[in-house]
Protein backbone atom coordinates (compact mmCIF):
# COMPACT_ATOMS: atom_id res chain seq x y z
CA UNK A 1 0.00 0.00 0.00
CA UNK A 2 2.63 2.60 0.75
CA UNK A 3 4.94 1.25 -2.00
CA UNK A 4 2.08 1.88 -4.70
CA UNK A 5 1.59 5.49 -2.90
CA UNK A 6 5.02 6.17 -3.40
CA UNK A 7 4.63 5.05 -6.76
CA UNK A 8 2.20 7.60 -7.46
CA UNK A 9 4.00 10.20 -5.79
CA UNK A 10 7.41 9.78 -7.44
CA UNK A 11 5.73 9.52 -10.51
CA UNK A 12 3.58 12.85 -10.46
CA UNK A 13 6.61 14.74 -9.02
CA UNK A 14 9.06 13.57 -11.76
CA UNK A 15 6.25 14.31 -14.73
CA UNK A 16 5.70 17.59 -13.36
CA UNK A 17 9.39 17.91 -13.48
CA UNK A 18 9.58 17.25 -16.91
CA UNK A 19 6.28 19.64 -17.67
CA UNK A 20 8.02 22.53 -15.76
CA UNK A 21 10.70 22.72 -17.90
CA UNK A 22 9.68 21.31 -20.94
CA UNK A 23 5.71 23.23 -21.54
CA UNK A 24 6.13 26.07 -23.81
CA UNK A 25 3.23 28.44 -22.10
CA UNK A 26 4.40 29.88 -18.43
CA UNK A 27 0.93 28.28 -17.60
CA UNK A 28 1.45 24.93 -18.17
CA UNK A 29 4.70 25.08 -16.33
CA UNK A 30 3.05 26.65 -13.40
CA UNK A 31 0.68 24.18 -13.07
CA UNK A 32 3.58 21.21 -13.51
CA UNK A 33 4.87 22.88 -10.90
CA UNK A 34 1.59 22.44 -8.51
CA UNK A 35 2.15 19.16 -9.37
CA UNK A 36 5.47 18.48 -7.99
CA UNK A 37 4.45 20.25 -4.90
CA UNK A 38 1.24 18.42 -4.41
CA UNK A 39 3.32 15.03 -4.71
CA UNK A 40 6.27 15.73 -2.68
CA UNK A 41 3.22 16.95 -0.08
CA UNK A 42 2.20 13.35 -0.24
CA UNK A 43 5.78 12.13 0.19
CA UNK A 44 6.28 14.54 3.47
CA UNK A 45 2.77 12.26 4.59
CA UNK A 46 4.80 9.22 4.39
CA UNK A 47 8.14 10.43 5.77
CA UNK A 48 6.35 11.48 8.85
CA UNK A 49 6.26 15.26 8.47
CA UNK A 50 2.51 15.98 8.76
CA UNK A 51 3.20 19.92 9.54
CA UNK A 52 6.18 20.61 6.65
CA UNK A 53 3.29 18.82 4.72
CA UNK A 54 0.43 21.27 5.83
CA UNK A 55 2.73 24.35 5.34
CA UNK A 56 4.01 23.07 2.03
CA UNK A 57 0.40 23.10 0.55
CA UNK A 58 -0.47 26.23 2.07
CA UNK A 59 2.52 28.08 1.04
CA UNK A 60 3.73 26.60 -1.63
CA UNK A 61 1.13 25.42 -3.68
CA UNK A 62 -1.19 28.04 -2.10
CA UNK A 63 0.44 31.21 -2.21
CA UNK A 64 3.78 30.62 -4.25
CA UNK A 65 1.97 29.03 -7.40
CA UNK A 66 -0.95 31.86 -7.35
CA UNK A 67 1.85 34.30 -7.35
CA UNK A 68 3.13 32.82 -10.22
CA UNK A 69 -0.33 33.21 -11.97
CA UNK A 70 -0.99 36.32 -11.19
CA UNK A 71 2.55 37.67 -12.91
CA UNK A 72 1.96 35.28 -15.72
CA UNK A 73 -1.15 37.18 -16.35
CA UNK A 74 0.17 40.52 -15.26
CA UNK A 75 2.92 40.66 -18.41
CA UNK A 76 0.12 38.66 -20.58
CA UNK A 77 3.49 37.06 -21.99
CA UNK A 78 3.63 37.40 -26.29
CA UNK A 79 6.40 35.16 -25.01
CA UNK A 80 8.70 35.52 -27.83
CA UNK A 81 11.21 32.99 -26.51
CA UNK A 82 13.33 31.18 -28.98
CA UNK A 83 13.81 33.46 -31.64
CA UNK A 84 17.36 34.30 -31.69
CA UNK A 85 19.56 32.33 -29.99
CA UNK A 86 22.57 33.62 -28.61
CA UNK A 87 24.54 30.54 -27.54
CA UNK A 88 23.41 28.03 -29.66
CA UNK A 89 26.17 25.23 -28.03
CA UNK A 90 24.38 25.88 -24.28
CA UNK A 91 21.39 23.50 -25.04
CA UNK A 92 23.68 20.40 -25.67
CA UNK A 93 26.47 20.94 -23.22
CA UNK A 94 24.10 21.33 -20.55
CA UNK A 95 21.94 18.43 -20.91
CA UNK A 96 25.93 16.33 -21.28
CA UNK A 97 26.55 18.31 -17.68
CA UNK A 98 23.34 17.53 -15.77
CA UNK A 99 23.45 13.79 -16.80
CA UNK A 100 27.36 13.45 -15.58
CA UNK A 101 25.73 15.68 -12.16
CA UNK A 102 23.20 13.11 -11.82
CA UNK A 103 24.88 10.37 -12.12
CA UNK A 104 26.92 11.46 -9.71
CA UNK A 105 24.40 11.74 -7.45
CA UNK A 106 22.93 8.25 -7.66
CA UNK A 107 26.43 6.83 -7.43
CA UNK A 108 27.04 8.69 -4.16
CA UNK A 109 23.35 7.90 -2.72
CA UNK A 110 23.61 3.90 -3.77
CA UNK A 111 27.02 3.69 -2.27
CA UNK A 112 26.91 5.30 0.62
CA UNK A 113 25.65 3.15 3.40
CA UNK A 114 23.94 5.66 5.53
CA UNK A 115 23.00 4.73 9.14
CA UNK A 116 20.26 2.59 10.30
CA UNK A 117 16.06 4.07 10.13
CA UNK A 118 15.91 4.97 13.42
CA UNK A 119 12.33 4.80 14.94
CA UNK A 120 11.15 7.90 15.70
CA UNK A 121 9.00 8.96 19.16
CA UNK A 122 5.56 9.37 19.29
CA UNK A 123 4.37 12.90 17.79
CA UNK A 124 7.56 13.20 15.78
CA UNK A 125 6.81 15.78 13.09
CA UNK A 126 3.70 17.15 14.60
CA UNK A 127 3.20 20.79 14.16
CA UNK A 128 4.04 20.65 18.23
CA UNK A 129 7.33 18.88 17.82
CA UNK A 130 8.62 21.42 15.33
CA UNK A 131 7.24 24.14 16.87
CA UNK A 132 8.82 23.13 20.80
CA UNK A 133 12.17 22.93 18.76
CA UNK A 134 11.56 26.32 17.01
CA UNK A 135 10.82 28.04 19.66
CA UNK A 136 13.69 27.04 22.15
CA UNK A 137 16.68 26.06 20.12
CA UNK A 138 15.91 27.82 16.89
CA UNK A 139 14.26 30.71 18.50
CA UNK A 140 17.27 33.07 16.96
CA UNK A 141 17.15 32.50 13.63
CA UNK A 142 13.14 32.38 13.86
CA UNK A 143 13.42 35.97 14.61
CA UNK A 144 16.06 36.87 11.75
CA UNK A 145 13.71 34.93 9.45
CA UNK A 146 10.66 37.06 10.25
CA UNK A 147 12.85 40.33 9.90
CA UNK A 148 14.10 38.45 6.55
CA UNK A 149 10.52 38.79 5.73
CA UNK A 150 9.84 42.10 6.49
CA UNK A 151 12.71 43.08 4.70
CA UNK A 152 11.41 41.02 1.95
CA UNK A 153 8.11 42.96 2.43
CA UNK A 154 9.66 46.42 1.57
CA UNK A 155 11.74 45.24 -0.91
CA UNK A 156 9.21 44.08 -3.63
CA UNK A 157 7.16 47.67 -2.68
CA UNK A 158 9.96 49.56 -3.47
CA UNK A 159 11.00 47.55 -6.71
CA UNK A 160 7.51 47.23 -7.98
CA UNK A 161 6.35 50.53 -7.90
CA UNK A 162 5.83 52.85 -11.01
CA UNK A 163 8.69 55.20 -11.97
CA UNK A 164 8.09 58.56 -10.33
CA UNK A 165 7.03 61.15 -13.38
CA UNK A 166 10.78 63.40 -13.51
CA UNK B 1 8.56 1.52 5.57
CA UNK B 2 10.01 2.52 2.07
CA UNK B 3 14.45 2.84 2.49
CA UNK B 4 15.74 6.36 2.12
CA UNK B 5 17.70 6.23 -0.63
CA UNK B 6 14.51 6.05 -2.95
CA UNK B 7 13.53 9.02 -2.18
CA UNK B 8 17.07 11.05 -1.99
CA UNK B 9 17.49 9.15 -6.03
CA UNK B 10 13.72 11.32 -6.53
CA UNK B 11 15.34 14.56 -5.18
CA UNK B 12 18.33 14.34 -7.13
CA UNK B 13 16.27 13.46 -10.43
CA UNK B 14 13.76 16.44 -9.96
CA UNK B 15 17.43 18.92 -8.95
CA UNK B 16 19.09 17.70 -12.26
CA UNK B 17 15.54 18.53 -14.08
CA UNK B 18 15.80 22.01 -12.31
CA UNK B 19 19.00 22.76 -13.18
CA UNK B 20 18.56 21.58 -17.08
CA UNK B 21 15.69 24.03 -16.87
CA UNK B 22 17.46 26.95 -15.81
CA UNK B 23 20.70 26.26 -18.54
CA UNK B 24 18.40 25.74 -21.32
CA UNK B 25 15.22 27.73 -20.24
CA UNK B 26 15.37 31.35 -21.95
CA UNK B 27 12.31 32.67 -19.72
CA UNK B 28 12.67 34.58 -16.47
CA UNK B 29 9.70 32.82 -14.74
CA UNK B 30 10.04 29.66 -15.78
CA UNK B 31 14.04 29.70 -15.09
CA UNK B 32 12.56 30.97 -11.40
CA UNK B 33 9.98 28.10 -11.65
CA UNK B 34 12.89 25.69 -12.15
CA UNK B 35 14.68 27.04 -8.79
CA UNK B 36 11.87 26.35 -6.88
CA UNK B 37 12.10 22.80 -8.38
CA UNK B 38 15.46 23.10 -6.81
CA UNK B 39 14.50 24.12 -3.77
CA UNK B 40 11.63 21.58 -2.81
CA UNK B 41 14.21 18.07 -4.48
CA UNK B 42 16.57 19.65 -1.47
CA UNK B 43 13.49 19.70 1.04
CA UNK B 44 12.46 16.31 0.28
CA UNK B 45 15.97 15.44 1.31
CA UNK B 46 16.26 17.26 4.11
CA UNK B 47 12.63 15.34 5.39
CA UNK B 48 14.42 12.12 4.69
CA UNK B 49 16.95 11.82 6.39
CA UNK B 50 14.76 13.80 9.65
CA UNK B 51 13.06 10.59 9.27
CA UNK B 52 15.95 8.29 8.98
CA UNK B 53 18.12 10.25 12.13
CA UNK B 54 14.43 10.52 13.82
CA UNK B 55 15.71 13.96 14.21
CA UNK B 56 13.26 16.96 14.04
CA UNK B 57 16.07 19.31 13.16
CA UNK B 58 15.72 18.58 9.70
CA UNK B 59 11.86 19.87 9.27
CA UNK B 60 13.02 22.84 11.12
CA UNK B 61 15.28 23.27 8.40
CA UNK B 62 12.74 23.09 5.86
CA UNK B 63 10.29 25.75 7.68
CA UNK B 64 13.24 27.82 7.13
CA UNK B 65 13.95 26.99 3.56
CA UNK B 66 9.93 27.56 2.75
CA UNK B 67 9.81 30.99 4.48
CA UNK B 68 13.01 32.42 2.58
CA UNK B 69 11.96 30.87 -0.76
CA UNK B 70 8.43 32.39 -0.53
CA UNK B 71 10.77 36.30 0.30
CA UNK B 72 12.89 35.36 -3.01
CA UNK B 73 9.79 34.67 -5.14
CA UNK B 74 8.29 37.92 -3.64
CA UNK B 75 11.23 39.95 -4.73
CA UNK B 76 12.21 37.98 -8.04
CA UNK B 77 8.79 38.59 -9.28
CA UNK B 78 8.85 42.22 -8.75
CA UNK B 79 12.62 42.35 -10.52
CA UNK B 80 10.95 40.52 -13.56
CA UNK B 81 7.85 43.01 -13.19
CA UNK B 82 10.38 45.59 -13.01
CA UNK B 83 12.58 45.00 -16.23
CA UNK B 84 9.23 43.97 -17.96
CA UNK B 85 7.81 47.03 -17.33
CA UNK B 86 11.67 48.74 -19.06
CA UNK B 87 12.28 46.28 -21.45
CA UNK B 88 8.56 44.64 -22.21
CA UNK B 89 10.39 41.42 -22.45
CA UNK B 90 11.13 38.66 -20.05
CA UNK B 91 13.48 36.75 -22.55
CA UNK B 92 16.81 36.94 -20.48
CA UNK B 93 18.71 36.62 -23.56
CA UNK B 94 17.57 40.38 -24.03
CA UNK B 95 18.67 41.34 -20.90
CA UNK B 96 22.33 40.29 -20.81
CA UNK B 97 24.40 43.38 -19.84
CA UNK B 98 24.42 44.32 -16.38
CA UNK B 99 24.63 48.53 -17.33
CA UNK B 100 20.82 47.40 -18.39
Amino acid sequence: MELVVFGLASAGALAGGIGVIASRPPVRSALSLLLVLGSLAIMYLLLAAQFIAALQVIIYAGAIVVLFLFVIMLLHMRSGEGRVEKLRWQGPVSYVLAGLFLAALLYAIWTGAGPHMAEPAPGFGTAESVGRSLFTKFLLPFEVASIVLLVGIIAAVVVGRPLAPP
Amino acid sequence: MIPVPYYLTISAVLFTVGMAGVLVRRNALVIFMAIELMLNSVNLTFVAFARQLAAIEGQVAVFFVIVIAAVEVVVGLAIIIAIFRARSTVDIDDVDLLRG
